[in-house]
């Protein structure tokens, strides 16, 4: 492995690649054996709750697939993994808003965050139709009505007439496949930036502020 | 074989104020979220050494 | 400091972190949440299980409320059914919604054809075999001016509206005036009884289906479907949207999503749909900028919960 920048590593597509990702994100940045000192409250631990939220939706979701639509409707097993679905699909929304509440309360997008915030913001977003097209693959009465009911903006706005909500097939697909991977797209994409630029630091009190203002030594340039 | 052990089948209630209408069910969740919130708030976190939250 | 200037310096002071560090483990604590949480989804499975009714049939609505059935399919024959004036994805029959000048709905087209009376009534009639007294009653229906046709549907809608919800009561129903509908429903209503609209009515241009939008629509249509989910207070206009069948927790996440058609003016606006589509979207990159918008962004400086939040921190600093 070379580390010095010759011409010819330079035009190196692989070099390129390698040296952006790990210069972005070290191995002791991706699993980091130390947190800032402020990171000391059982607000932090909404984040990853959510995250586990979204493992076990994953993995009873898996389950769900892997035995067809029509399983739970007729056995207690079946029935019980769906339960165990929906409970973590209501635990991932639940620990996702507290999180979301604990971050704005933080601005959490501040020193070069936004990113942050954006894919976060957008995942809440996307999760809704995501759980939308679960509702809808049911398969029961919930499903005639809720399908028939969320049709109507659908088709207000053009959507439906390429997303059909009274298409089983369609949304079944939709709802094991393609929400969630853009979901899970988002998540990743959002926990590396977390560990790219850390846990936001504390807002700085007022007197802090005032000094930061006339200081301008105390402000850092450079991201990180 | 896996019965609930608490029926939710039955009919929800519901608290009406003007025209906001919503289920005890959903009261309890939303109620519940923003307890635990203020609850994270305020509760000691074990200072020193073990695992601590990280958030991501 | 200007307000520029002081989120310039709010924004740099925030970028690296000097200060101390403390020791943490972040597979433990991932491996920990995990447990925990695949252990309280397995509890709140096992205390409370998840709802699941069955679906409502063409064959039980019929049965259960053979009025509103045939009520339901005469609106599908004289076109006055929501899903025959519906228009775009499924039939011309209106502009479909829009704000001002722009008919998305309009632009993207028929995607889903539904024609209402031959998919609903004259089709499913004209399916059943070695009944030429029914067939000369279709025949002679489809033949007929469409004026004709009114003064028939309209008779017999006003006959309908008299009798007592009951087979008999909807078989009893008899005129000259009727034309040959009375011989048309009678026998629609009792193919539905025996279950044969439900497989009638599926997309099935070939062998498998999975495409539900006829005879969902057509459910969409009746008072049966509508009448159910407000006993369930599912109905748009009770929240339905965030409410869940049986006492379970419902998607609470979408009360914004529902709160506005509480309000005027989109209560009652024949638009409604497409306004909070608007407003939701604008909205959501709303609250996906927030880090942008001046304001918003400033809040949690000025109401102090982050003194709370990093209490420990200050004190020790």
């Amino acid at each position: 492995m070379s580390t010095s920048s010759g011409p010819a590593e330079e035009r190196n597509w692989t070099v390129g690649l390698r040296k952006r990702v790990f210069g972005a994100l070290p191995p002791e940045k991706l699993l980091p054996d130390s947190q800032p000192s402020y990171v000391a409250s059982w607000i932090y631990v909404f984040g990853v709750l959510t995250l586990s939220s979204l493992a076990v939706i994953i993995g009873s979701g898996t389950i769900l697939a892997l035995k067809g639509p029509g399983w739970w409707h007729d056995s207690s097993l079946g029935h019980f993994f769906n339960s165990v679905h929906l409970w973590a699909v209501e635990l991932f929304f639940f620990f996702m808003v507290i999180h979301l509440w604990a971050k704005y309360w933080m601005s959490a997008w501040r020193g070069g965050r936004a990113r942050v915030w954006i894919t976060g913001a957008v995942t809440f977003v996307i999760a809704i139709p995501c759980a939308l097209t679960g509702y809808i693959s049911q398969q029961n009465f919930d499903a005639q009505w809720i399908s028939t009911q969320a049709k109507d903006a659908m088709n207000s706005v053009g959507i439906g007439a390429f997303f059909n909500l009274l298409n089983f097939g369609q949304i079944y697909g939709y709802h094991v496949f393609l929400m969630p991977a853009i979901v899970v797209a988002l998540v990743v994409g959002h926990v590396l930036l977390v560990r790219r630029h850390g846990v936001v630091p504390p807002l700085p009190l007022d007197a802090e502020l005032a000094a930061l203002g006339s200081d301008p030594a105390a402000v850092t340039e450079e991201g990180n | 074989m896996f019965a609930a052990i608490f029926n939710l089948n039955g009919h929800a209630s519901y608290l009406s104020w003007h025209f906001i209408q919503v289920s005890v069910p959903n009261v309890v969740v939303i109620v519940l979220a923003l307890v635990v919130f203020v609850v994270a708030l305020f509760a000691r976190f074990p200072g020193g050494h073990g695992s601590k939250g990280d958030d991501r | 400091m200007g307000y520029r200037e002081r989120t310039r310096a709010l924004d740099d002071a925030a970028r690296v972190w000097k200060g101390g560090y403390r020791p943490y483990d972040l597979v433990k604590e991932a491996s920990i949440a995990v447990g925990v949480i695949t252990l309280l989804a397995v509890v709140l499975a096992f205390l409370f299980s998840s709802p699941d009714e069955r679906p409502l049939t063409i064959k039980g609505w019929a049965h259960s409320d053979p009025a509103d059935f045939v009520t339901t399919a005469l609106s599908e024959l004289d076109g006055t059914s929501v899903t025959a004036s519906y228009g775009p994805p499924y039939n011309n029959a209106s502009d479909g919604q829009h704000i001002a000048f722009i008919h998305l709905a309009k632009w993207l087209g028929v995607a889903h054809p539904i024609n209402a009376p031959l998919d609903y009534v004259i089709n499913p009639l004209r399916s059943i075999q070695g009944n030429s007294t029914l067939q000369q009653a279709v025949a002679t229906y489809t033949q007929a001016p469409a004026k004709q046709q009114a003064a028939w549907t309209t008779a017999y809608g006003k006959g309908l509206a008299k009798v007592n919800d009951s087979v008999t009561g909807v078989h009893s129903l008899t005129s000259a005036s009727y034309g040959p509908l009375p011989t048309m429903m009678d026998n629609l209503l009792t193919l539905a009884q025996y279950g044969g609209l439900d497989g009638n009515l599926l997309s099935n241009r070939q062998f498998y289906s999975t495409d539900y939008t006829k005879i969902l629509m057509f459910l969409a249509d009746s008072g049966f479907l509508a009448a159910r989910a407000q006993s369930e207070h599912l109905l748009g206009t009770q929240w339905g949207m965030m409410n869940e069948t049986g006492s379970f927790p419902g998607q609470s996440w979408l009360w914004l999503y529902t709160f506005w058609y509480q309000i005027k003016p989109f209560s009652t606006s024949a638009n409604a749909d497409v306004l909070v589509m608007a407003i939701m979207g604008v909205l959501s990159v709303a609250f996906i900028l927030i880090p942008f918008i001046p304001g918003v962004r400033d809040l949690p400086r000025r109401i102090p919960v982050y003194k709370l939040i990093w209490k420990e921190h200050y004190r020790s600093s």
